[in-house]
């Protein structure tokens, strides 16, 4: 026993010599499997994805039907523009409790200018973006100027823009056949086999390319990750902060208001009474999709596969039969199980 | 006698009250390895972070090769050639090494990749950074695209003083590099320490760890009370010296010339 110990420790040093400025070696299955996950975030949600759309498949046929897929997708486009936006924040370590309500006022006024106001459809697009764009700069002006918590700012305007939303609106849902086409274009499908892919969803997966490229490949992401990762010392190697995180607060009110009027030809309608749910669902997708709520770490990749996943959850329980209220609970139970595992990917060891 | 690189006259930083340094000199000469030593409170982080644009002083001047430079942020200290390790070691865990060492000074692809569509240049990034880990011997870093929280804190304080000999064409100001480490990661840095100095960039160093300073300093600079008490050199002076008049317990010796 003791010669053994003897050995081990002269083993031990022998490795430590080696390995002077070589990075350690574990060989323990669990910690690999967590060293696997860490170099590849989005691994774990893309197994949940898959194992979850063959377990509905088997539950119920008509899941793995192409025109329940393209269901799918339709339902989980406004909530996967929503969450790339959110995605930018919480890689900043924040987070926006504000993202649906943007996203349904924005929608209320792009419908306000081109009916009420007489707007050509194009002016009051641009103008429902200009001002969901204006909110996120709220947002980022709070967050980096007042240099309140992201948490409290976004609690607050949330509350506000909800507000507006129902007094701009009077509580009515305009409908979208009394608006420009331009309006309802995005709910538009072109058919590829037995898919109908909505013009919405193709403008979604084109947001997600875009911002796939510029937070892997340009500075403003690398900036972006730094910022989140470690303030201080992002600070400290020259980069402005506070730019950063305004940027991100207000590309994401623009994404925002690009959801809104995804929103508009998903609902055919404006509506001020729908979106309570979707501040919540955003972050879930973004958590379900690897990234962490700490900051630094995840990505757009992740969050799409984070949406599909909750909208597959919501489909596949429907068509299983689970009713809607324990719908909740699934999803909630998932997230829960996702920052856990998150945690655990976080620590660890080299 | 030789211009100093980097000099500093008569600065003082007050808190109200309170202050912080009192007119303090310091003289950085070239290829030296300049050791900065005092009692907790005797200022010396105050007068670095004014060195490296950390904080502007009150009073008094700084001067760069004879000129004279005013540092009202850490930008302009490094833009103008002073590159700073920060004790809180300033790597973003999450990012890679080559990302680490180029972060805030991304280089982009030549041509319309780079100008409109402001795409990195990570082949060419990553090659100058194997360049400068090799160059001071951190060659053995297996993977330049490593993400650095799988360093260990040597490692990681590795690749803090790659960037700043990499990218500081002046001075390179060290704040307690090898404080967190262990043995013989603290002598590993220390040659890094020496390796920049031998290619030429003159140090500050920063250290509580006496072993440390009289290993590697060329001089030994000791604040005291807010203002520089003495310089003195490791051949000249013992530890105890030093901790003595550190604390007051010895008069301090005429300042030693480089």
């Amino acid at each position: 026993m003791g010669h053994a110990e003897l050995l081990g420790l002269s083993m031990a040093t022998a490795t430590e010599t080696a390995t002077d400025f070589d990075v350690a070696r574990n060989d323990s299955f669990g910690l690999r499997v967590q060293h696997i996950l860490h170099g590849n975030p989005v691994l774990g949600p893309l197994a949940v994805l898959i194992v979850a759309i063959i377990a509905f498949s088997i539950v119920n046929v008509r899941f793995f039907s192409a025109a329940n897929l393209s269901l799918v997708l339709a339902q989980v486009t406004v909530i996967a523009v929503l969450a790339l936006g959110q995605t930018l924040v919480i890689l900043t370590a924040g987070i926006d409790l504000s993202a649906g309500a943007i996203a349904v006022f924005s929608s209320i006024l792009m419908a306000v200018f081109c009916t009420r106001a007489g707007m050509p459809g194009v002016l009051a697009l641009l103008f429902g973006l200009a001002f969901g764009t204006a909110m996120g700069a709220l947002n980022g002006f709070l967050v980096t100027r007042i240099k309140l918590p992201p948490f409290i700012v976004t609690l607050g305007t949330l509350t506000m823009f909800f507000s507006l939303n129902s007094v701009i609106s009077n509580s009515e849902t305009v409908r979208g056949s009394d608006m420009p086409s331009l309006m309802t274009w995005t709910g538009n499908s072109i058919p590829i086999g037995g898919f109908r892919l909505t013009y919405g969803s193709i403008f979604m997966l084109l947001l997600f390319g875009l911002f796939f490229y510029a937070l892997s490949r340009t500075a403003w992401g690398k900036h972006v990750y730094a910022t989140g990762d470690d303030i201080e010392a992002a600070r400290l190697a020259g980069i402005r902060t506070s730019r950063v995180l305004f940027s991100v607060y207000t590309i994401a009110g623009l994404l925002y208001a690009v959801g809104g009027w995804i929103l508009i030809g998903r609902l055919a309608s404006a509506s001020p009474n729908v979106g309570t749910d979707y501040n919540l669902d955003s972050i879930t997708a973004v958590v379900l999709g690897g990234t962490s709520l700490f900051g630094g770490r995840g990505s757009v990749l992740g969050t799409l596969i984070g949406a599909l996943i909750v909208g597959v959850f919501r489909n596949g329980l429907q068509l299983g039969g689970v009713e809607v209220v324990w719908q909740g609970f699934a999803i909630g139970l998932l997230v829960l199980v996702a920052v856990s595992l998150d945690q655990w990917i976080r620590k660890v060891k080299t | 006698m030789t211009t100093p690189v980097l000099e500093a006259r008569g600065l003082t930083k007050r808190y109200g009250r309170v202050v912080a340094i009192n007119g303090s000199d310091l003289e950085l000469y070239p290829g030296e390895i300049l050791a900065v030593i005092g009692d907790n409170g005797a200022g010396k982080s105050s007068l670095i972070k004014a060195l490296s644009g950390a904080l502007v002083p009150d009073e008094g001047e700084i001067y760069l090769d004879g000129e004279r430079v005013t540092f009202r942020n850490p930008m302009q200290a490094r833009e103008a050639g002073i590159e700073t390790v920060y004790q809180t070691l300033a790597v973003a865990p999450g990012l890679d090494i080559a990302d680490n060492l180029f972060l805030g000074r991304e280089q982009r692809k030549p041509g319309p990749l780079g100008s409109i569509f402001r795409m990195l240049d990570r082949g060419h990034m990553r090659a100058e950074a194997r360049r400068h880990m090799s160059e001071l011997g951190i060659g053995t870093l297996q993977n330049i695209g490593q993400a650095v929280e799988s360093l260990s804190g040597g490692q990681r304080q590795a690749v803090a003083v790659a960037r700043s000999a990499a990218f500081g064409s002046k001075v390179v100001i060290l704040d307690e590099p090898t404080a967190a480490l262990g043995v013989k990661e603290g002598n590993r840095v220390l040659q890094l320490i020496r390796d920049v100095r031998d290619r030429g960039l003159p140090v500050i160093l920063i250290s509580h760890n006496m072993p440390h300073v009289f290993e590697v300093a060329d001089r030994i600079h000791i604040q005291r009370l807010g203002r520089r008490a003495t310089v003195i050199t490791p051949k000249s002076h013992s530890m105890s010296d030093a901790v003595a008049i550190m604390t007051g317990a010895a008069e301090p010796p005429p300042t030693a010339k480089a």
